[in-house]
């Protein structure tokens, strides 16, 4: 058998390439590689950075939601209203109660405050003796207009944009106001 | 800047030997007759890798828990971007991975490759078939749909029946009284927990023993020369790996994986299948009935998975070439043919889902809220063929008449309906011509423009014929005289919302025809619907949402 081997190997043209041959082969290989993979790469990398980049389309929901009749409310006298606001959390539709310290400030014309003070977020509440929205947290004191008396907060009270119809006061998204100048 | 290539190399191989381990995988030496038919492993263990990256994609907006599980995939599939892309990739990797596999063991056996030194590796790859298979049996509930939870019903039931293990098996998957909370946790548990890190150990062993034992020769190798993995079998590979990747892709983007209605357990109407290469053991229940299941569900399979297993054992005969391997290729072409036959019988003895069940709930279903009128309107719309010279959103190619979209805020029903009568009477110089409907098909169709907000985009083409068809056959035989729909109607008769989940089609159809039959003291009179009405009414109704929606 041995001495068989040998000669089969010389009679094999697969032993000697022609190497002239054998170069471009092996350059078009390796060319096919790396396109192959460097388009697969592209075809899923581009799909995967839209999917965890780009922001969700969300889902239509009416913007106003009504929190009361405001007919009754005193002038000059803020009123804290809770009232149902419904919000897409992905894909859950939640509904939260939400409240907003109400100011009349003249027949049909009501502004409405987000509840959290502008300094951390704490809950405020109006002193009636001093007539101010008072933080507890660190000493925040807003005007019944919004704006900052004292303390550390940085801007005044923030809005919800509202309107009214019928004497019902539909309170739509939180405007952050814009910081105080100087 | 080459040198400094080559000093960077080999100060990484000095400090981790990387690049000399690369080196020695890309160069073993494979046999001559090495090529195209042994591209299969890489391209199933590349799909894996795509499995693996679709499933963390997808799991990193997706809630695990039913209910919320359908929501977040309709969340995926409708408002993520590139979300239905990664479900898609996800959803035909599974079926092409089958497909792989299969295609991969077939080519060892025709050619003999499992034979001694490598049974180890043959029986780890038999293993590796049973993983594979088990992906796909939990990732089918993993959607909670109807056709997940129906299909996983059916599975594990044939689990139930296996003699002695039967109870355990059930209750392993808690699946022992209805498939419920506990019975989803098992499953994605399964599927992303444990599964995994199992067939990496089991890829990494296989592998090991590929590479202890080299690629399997054929007969005559040992005459020639040895060839190197590397750049040539690579290339096949890549060829391969890159068709299989293209095919992949165009599924995923093209072909709808449709979501249906969310899981019901009390849907007893539902017509289960399970995924199509488990179409055959399904048939194959039918053969076997009575006290003879058993041989079905579990004494076939356990035989089918011992002869897989005990293949290398039985076969000691000296390796021959492929052509001469007669016995393997009838035995390949018999199991083909016993598959085959099964699955084309499975698939030919299961009915038809009617339209009501197949409704994809990851479109637009903005149309179920109509009330019937506005549906019925866009039957009339369809009809009258409003759309050759209207546009409903903005968009699309120029047409003679103006969009639609936001006509109520512009006019008011009696407006359109005048306008409809008699376009010039309202809009001196208008090129349309008047509808030819009566008052009542008028009215629907105003009920339909005003219907069509920015909220629910194009409702003429997403809204399925059957289902504005069958409103206006409701809306023409006056069923909302009793009858209450998305919160319009009478009170006399049973709000029809709802009626899904109360009755089934069956028992609706045969009230239609004889109400007194079926519900005897009714005061609903009988109506003779052609064929085609009665499935259009009867799948209108049965797509109602089950409760009005809110106003």
């Amino acid at each position: 058998m041995s001495e068989q081997l040998p000669p089969t190997h010389e009679c094999n043209p697969a032993k000697t390439p022609a190497t002239a041959d054998a170069m471009p082969r092996r350059s078009f290989h390796l060319a096919v590689i790396y396109i192959c993979n460097a388009i697969m790469g592209l075809a899923l990398a581009v799909p995967t950075i839209l999917y965890l980049f780009v922001p969700p389309r969300m889902r239509k929901q009416s913007a106003f939601v009504d929190a009361g009749d405001v007919s009754q409310l005193p002038v000059g006298t803020p009123v804290e209203m809770s009232f149902q606001q419904s919000r897409v959390d992905g894909w859950r539709a939640l509904t939260e109660k939400r409240t907003a310290w109400v100011v009349k400030t003249a027949e049909n014309n009501v502004v409405a405050y987000g509840p959290q003070c502008t300094h951390l977020g704490c809950a405020y509440h109006w002193e009636e003796g001093t007539k101010q929205f008072v933080c507890p947290c660190h000493a925040s004191y807003f005007s019944i207009q919004g704006a900052v008396l004292a303390g550390p907060a940085p801007r005044p009270l923030d809005r919800y944009v509202t309107k009214i119809q019928d004497n019902r006061l539909h309170i739509g998204p939180l405007k952050v106001s814009e910081e105080a100048k100087g | 800047m080459k040198a400094k290539i080559d000093q960077f190399i080999e100060a990484l191989e000095h400090r981790t030997g990387i690049p000399g381990a690369v080196e020695h995988f890309l160069n073993e030496e494979i046999p001559a007759s090495s090529g195209w038919h042994q591209v299969f492993g890489s391209v199933a263990m590349f799909l894996i890798m795509i499995q693996f990256f679709t499933g963390i994609m997808l799991a990193f907006n997706y809630a695990p828990t039913p209910g919320q599980a359908y929501d977040s995939l309709r969340y995926i599939l409708t408002e993520v971007t590139a979300g239905r892309l990664m479900r898609g990739l996800h959803h035909w990797g599974a079926s092409m991975i089958i497909v792989i596999v299969v295609l991969h063991m077939v080519q060892v056996f025709l050619w003999g490759a499992y034979k001694k030194p490598r049974e180890g590796t043959w029986i780890v790859g038999v293993v590796l078939l049973l993983v594979t298979l088990a992906y796909g049996l939990t990732g089918y509930l993993l959607a909670w749909d109807n056709r997940a939870y129906w299909g996983t019903v059916v599975a594990t039931q044939i689990g139930a029946t296996v003699p002695l293990a039967g109870p355990y098996v059930s209750r392993l998957l808690a699946s022992t009284g209805d498939i419920g909370v506990v019975t989803f946790a098992r499953f994605y548990g399964l599927h992303v927990l444990l599964l995994p890190p199992a067939t990496m150990l089991l890829i990494g062993l296989h592998l090991v023993l590929v590479r202890r034992h080299g690629v399997a020769p054929t007969v005559g190798d040992e005459l020639k020369p040895k060839k190197q993995f590397y750049p040539e079998q690579v290339f096949k590979d890549t060829v391969a790996i890159f068709i299989a990747f293209a095919i992949l892709f165009t599924l995923a983007i093209s072909v709808r994986v449709p979501l249906e209605r969310m899981a019901d357990p009390t849907d007893t109407t539902y017509i289960p299948r399970p995924e199509w290469y488990f179409l055959f053991l399904f048939q194959m229940l039918k053969v076997f009935e009575g006290p003879l299941e058993v041989v079905g569900t579990v004494i076939l399979p356990t035989v089918a998975i011992l002869a897989l297993i005990l293949t290398p054992f039985v076969d000691r005969s000296k390796l021959v070439r492929v052509r001469q391997r007669t016995l393997a290729m009838g035995v390949v072409v018999l199991a083909a043919i016993g598959w085959g036959g099964l699955t084309l019988a499975a698939i030919r003895s299961t009915p038809p889902q009617t339209a009501a069940a197949s409704i994809d709930f990851s479109g637009p279903v903005q149309w179920m809220q109509l009330k019937p009128a506005e549906l019925s309107g866009i039957h009339y719309y369809k009809q009258e063929n409003c759309g050759a010279c209207h546009n409903v959103t903005q968009g699309g190619e120029a047409k003679a008449g103006p969009t639609l979209l936001n006509t109520g805020r512009r006019h008011d029903a009696a407006w359109l309906v005048q306008h409809f009568k008699a376009p010039q009477t309202l809009n001196p110089g208008s090129a349309m011509t008047p509808v030819n409907l009566n008052a009542a098909q008028l009215n629907d169709l105003a009920a339909a423009m005003l219907a069509m907000t920015t909220d629910n985009g194009d409702l003429i083409s997403t809204t399925p014929a059957f289902a504005a068809d069958g409103a206006a056959l409701y809306q023409k035989t006056f069923c909302g005289s009793c009858h209450m729909v998305n919160g319009v109607g009478g009170k006399l008769g049973p709000v029809l919302n709802g009626l899904a989940t109360r009755r089934t089609e069956a028992w609706t159809i045969d009230h239609f025809v004889n109400p007194q039959k079926v519900s005897p003291g009714t005061p609903m009179p009988a109506y003779k619907f052609s064929g085609q009405e009665m499935q259009d009414m009867v799948a209108y109704l049965f797509t109602l949402p089950d409760k009005a929606p809110a106003q």
